[in-house]
């Protein structure tokens, strides 16, 4: 199952990177989420998971496809997709990829077999996943919450004015 | 190759990686604004990826409140950029990246 | 007397009053008052410290009486020529003994009336304040010369008053010939000067000193130590005689150095009696007397000394007699009676010397002034053949005048016979023939001031019509100082009536005789009383007949005719005469020739050289250093600082390379930092 979703989210990726039209590469991005949002299940993270669908996949992929459509990107036709330095940027990244899974490589021997408890529990009983997150996001981590809410304010404002004709 | 299949942390982290890849290569080697704007966010999901997988490799929640949070500000970030593009668009009827070079020193 | 510094000092305010301080703010009254009343206040505290010395105890003791002022010139130890060391000190200090005495009350006493008689002299000259700060600056410089108590004291004195005659003379500024005159005599005297101070740094070598009395009790005590082999042949004492006496030549007006006196008779006519007749001219005669010590010990000197002054008054008295300037007639005649003194200080007669020093004072001055107040009568006529049978027109100038002529002829009486007798005498003690040179001049100074006289003063006027109009005896002012003088010309000579046997009253020679030092062998030769009257009697013989000579050729009637017809006998000797032997000439083609071209030479040189070579080349040098430097400036100091300029530049470019502005490069460039970053988080980590 991993396996499987794991292929698709790469070629979607992938999709994403090379295809010439954008729009296109907007549908490919969503194929990708969607991939990802099953490997989050996968994890056991099922609140993540439907979250992951309705903001990225219904929120920003909208999003993406409404600006495509306004600058016309779908029609138009780039000469050279790719700039100039390409090579160094596989290289990069690649060198990049290496380091990260070096650094991580430690912590991720670790491999539990069942799901954590506290995946689903709320003090001792078990509820589900999206009670435990709301429990843990509420209290503990109310400050971040409220942060995040001004910082959408001021998000949405910025697209707001940013996007006014002049 | 029966303990690479059994899916552990480790497949998680070198998916993650690869996504992250392509998702930096994206954002440097392509013209189009718009794509690169979509790298960027595929950059993003590769580290909830992780932030998941690590989650749930320790048993605590952290890892998935900390990807709530990544996915909020992602949208809102997409949602500026986006609106950085169309601003961009408007004024040089382009959308491509090489073109906008105020910043050239 | 201790207020003796006072007296140079009083002229010493006059000059500076009227040429400093008052200059052109007092009137011509408040000028003179100043001038005169400052050598009237010499005069009496002269006076004063006469008297106050005569009773003091120094004079009992036979001492003088010095007064120091100060210390002037103080050195540390000096290496002598004898090898000791000694302390140089040098002190303005004054000296008052019989030497001084005399001299202070002639200076005093004769430049007072002649201060007198300027004031109505120059009464219509420009120039009136001008002139009487020069006569006071010299009164001044004249009393520091005699009253000084060393031989530096005296030379101030001796170089000051030949400045004042420089300017003196040179007081007409605006012809040509005064200030010519002015700069000969300068440097004439200037000449003898060298030779002057030669003498002294022997002097100072050997004794370590120059204070007359430590000199000349230090020479009289040892005299060995002055007689040993010196430079050119010479003992020390030889040296150095001959060397102040060389510088006497110059400010006494003997050969060679004597040529600047006639031509100084451009000055003002009382310029002349005062500074060449009666003081400056005398001061070489006094230096000589002052250190009589040194000359009785070189004997040979002293034989030069004679000779060259009896040669110089019969060749100066030849001179005068054929002279149509009356001036110059009595500048000649000054120069000859000069050579008589030093003829006595030759023979060791040196109260003789200061004795005619004194008389002569006297008439010579008097006759300069009535030489002045005939020729202001005249209207600045000096030519004597333009004149004649003045004695009817102005009788005071010419009975004074007459009384001079025959005090300085020698007729008994009057003082001139007394102290001419006096040289002669001795003259006699020391060689015969200078005895029969001086002799001979004696008759041609007879001869030649009557010949004056009578061209002015008898006979027929021979001027031009307005001349003779203008004719006037003088103002008072002019005339008292004339009898006044002639008063002195007259008595002054008793005080030195020659001894005679047992009659001996000469109080002069007593009195000035005690600053003859002993030394040497050399006792006075008293001649008999009989020898003495008959040289007194064939010096009066000689003067009558000089009289009588001047009165055939000029006297009477007889004008100018028969003078020339005498020339005319004689057309060689006459023309020889005439023209002074070409001395001025002989010195103008060699000396001053000679002088001018070296002068010459060493301007080229030193433009040439000096300036050419040395100045510009070091202009040159410094140009080139300077271009170097400025091109090390320019190339590497300037260049460092373009080097740092360059590379801020270089590297900002390269930094500014990458500011390419492309989005996708920056991206690139956060991956590649990213890398790094994590790159040595891990090593980090994994290090620790």
């Amino acid at each position: 199952m991993f396996f499987l979703f794991a292929l698709i989210a790469v070629v979607g990726a992938l999709g994403v990177v090379t295809l010439r039209n954008p729009m296109y590469g907007a549908v490919s991005l969503l194929v990708t989420f969607l991939a990802i949002a099953v490997l989050f299940l996968l994890r056991h993270a099922e609140f993540l998971a439907m979250v992951q669908v309705f903001v990225y996949g219904g929120g920003i992929m909208v999003l993406f496809l409404f600006v495509i459509m306004l600058v016309n990107q779908h029609q138009l036709k780039e000469s050279n997709k790719y700039a100039a330095h390409w090579w160094v940027a596989i290289a990069v990244a690649l060198v990049l990829g290496a380091v990260l899974i070096h650094a991580f490589l430690p912590a991720a021997l670790t491999n539990p077999s069942v799901t954590p408890p506290a995946f689903t529990d709320v003090d001792g009983v078990a509820r589900g996943n999206s009670e435990a997150v709301a429990w843990q996001l509420y209290r503990q981590y109310l400050m971040p919450f409220e942060i995040v809410s001004v910082f959408l304010l001021v998000a949405m404002v910025g697209a707001v004015v940013l996007g006014r004709r002049q | 190759m029966g303990a690479v299949l059994e899916v552990g942390t480790l497949h998680y982290l070198v998916l993650s990686a690869v996504l992250f890849l392509i998702g930096v290569v994206g954002i440097i080697v392509r013209r189009n604004m718009i794509t690169v704007l979509m790298s960027i966010e595929l950059v993003l999901n590769s580290v909830n990826l992780n932030l998941i997988a690590f989650s749930y490799s320790h048993g605590d929640l952290t890892g998935q409140i900390f990807a709530i949070f990544t996915i909020a500000v992602a949208a809102g970030e997409a949602a500026v950029g986006l609106g950085i593009l169309v601003s961009l668009f408007r004024l040089r009827q382009t959308t491509e990246l090489d073109k906008a070079t105020e910043l050239s020193g | 007397m201790r207020l003796l510094w006072l007296i140079p000092l009083m002229p010493f305010l006059g000059a500076f009053l009227n040429g400093v301080v008052l200059r052109d703010r007092i009137g011509k009254k408040g000028v003179w008052i100043v001038a005169c009343g400052s050598v009237l206040a010499s005069l009496l505290l002269a006076v004063l410290a006469i008297s106050g010395y005569l009773g003091s105890e120094q004079y009992a003791a036979g001492e003088g009486f010095e007064q120091t002022l100060y210390e002037w010139i103080g050195s540390g130890a000096m290496g002598l020529n004898d090898g000791t060391f000694a302390d140089l000190s040098i002190e303005m200090g004054f000296l008052l003994d019989p030497l001084s005495c005399v001299m202070l009350f002639v200076v005093t006493f004769v430049g007072f009336w002649i201060h007198w008689f300027s004031v109505g002299y120059m009464d219509h000259e420009p120039g009136f304040q001008r002139y009487f700060t020069y006569l006071n600056l010299f009164m001044g410089m004249m009393l520091m010369l005699i009253l000084g108590n060393n031989f530096l004291v005296t030379f101030v004195g001796w170089e000051g008053v030949g400045l004042c005659s420089y300017l003196l003379i040179g007081f007409y500024y605006d012809q040509d010939f005064p200030p010519y005159a002015g700069r000969k005599a300068f440097i004439v005297n200037r000449v003898g000067d060298f030779a002057f101070l030669a003498g002294m740094f022997a002097l100072v070598a050997h004794f370590g000193t120059l204070n007359y009395g430590k000199l000349f009790s230090a020479i009289e005590h040892n005299p060995a130590s002055v007689q040993g082999e010196y430079v050119l042949g010479l003992t020390f004492a030889g040296f150095v005689t001959l060397a102040l006496f060389l510088g006497a030549t110059g400010k006494s007006a003997q050969i060679p150095l004597y040529v600047w006196l006639p031509d100084a008779m451009a000055g003002p006519t009382p310029v002349s009696a005062l500074i060449h007749a009666a003081t400056m001219v005398t001061a070489g005669v006094y230096m000589v007397v002052r250190s009589n010590a040194l000359y009785q010990l070189a004997p040979e000197i002293g034989s030069v000394v004679a000779v060259i002054g009896v040669l110089t008054a019969i060749f100066a008295a030849t001179i005068g007699l054929v002279q149509t300037d009356i001036k110059k007639v009595l500048a000649y005649s000054t120069v000859s009676q000069l050579g008589y003194m030093f003829l006595a200080c030759g023979v060791g007669a040196y109260t003789a010397a200061i004795f005619h020093l004194m008389t002569h004072a006297f008439f010579k001055a008097l006759m300069f002034l009535g030489s002045g107040s005939v020729i202001h009568a005249m209207g600045g006529e000096q030519d004597m053949r333009k004149m004649g049978g003045l004695k009817e027109h102005m009788p005071w100038t010419y009975r004074t005048f007459l009384v001079g002529t025959l005090a300085i002829a020698g007729v008994p009486g009057l003082a001139g016979f007394f102290s001419k007798d006096q040289i002669l005498a001795g003259a006699w003690g020391g060689n015969k023939a200078l005895w029969v040179v001086g002799l001979i001049t004696a008759g041609l100074t007879a001869c030649y001031m009557f010949r004056l006289v009578l061209m002015t003063f008898h006979g027929k006027f021979r001027g031009t019509e307005e001349q003779h109009d203008h004719l006037h005896e003088s103002p008072p002012s002019m005339t008292i100082p004339l009898i006044v003088l002639a008063v002195g010309a007259a008595i002054s000579g008793y005080v030195g009536i020659p001894k005679l046997g047992h009659f001996d009253i000469n109080v002069f020679d007593h009195f000035v005789g005690r600053v003859i030092a002993h030394v040497g062998d050399h006792e006075a030769h008293h001649a008999s009383v009989a020898v003495e009257l008959l040289l007194m009697a064939a010096s009066v013989a000689v003067g009558l007949a000089g009289i009588w000579l001047a009165w055939r050729y000029y006297g009477g009637d007889k004008g100018l005719v028969e003078g020339e017809r005498w020339a005319a006998k004689y057309p060689k000797i006459h023309r020889l005469l005439e023209n002074k032997y070409w001395v001025d000439e002989a010195y103008d083609e060699t000396v001053v020739k000679g002088t001018w071209a070296s002068a010459r030479g060493l301007f080229g040189f030193d433009s040439k050289f000096i300036d050419g070579v040395l100045v510009n080349g070091s202009r040159h040098f410094t140009v080139a250093i300077s271009l170097l430097s400025g091109f090390f400036d320019k190339y590497f100091v300037d260049g460092l600082v373009n080097l740092v300029g360059w590379v801020s530049h270089a590297t900002s470019r390269f930094f500014r390379s990458l500011q390419t502005g492309l989005v996708s490069q920056y991206a690139l460039v956060l991956a590649i930092g990213t890398a790094v970053l994590v790159w040595f988080y891990i090593a980090v980590r994994l290090g620790s």
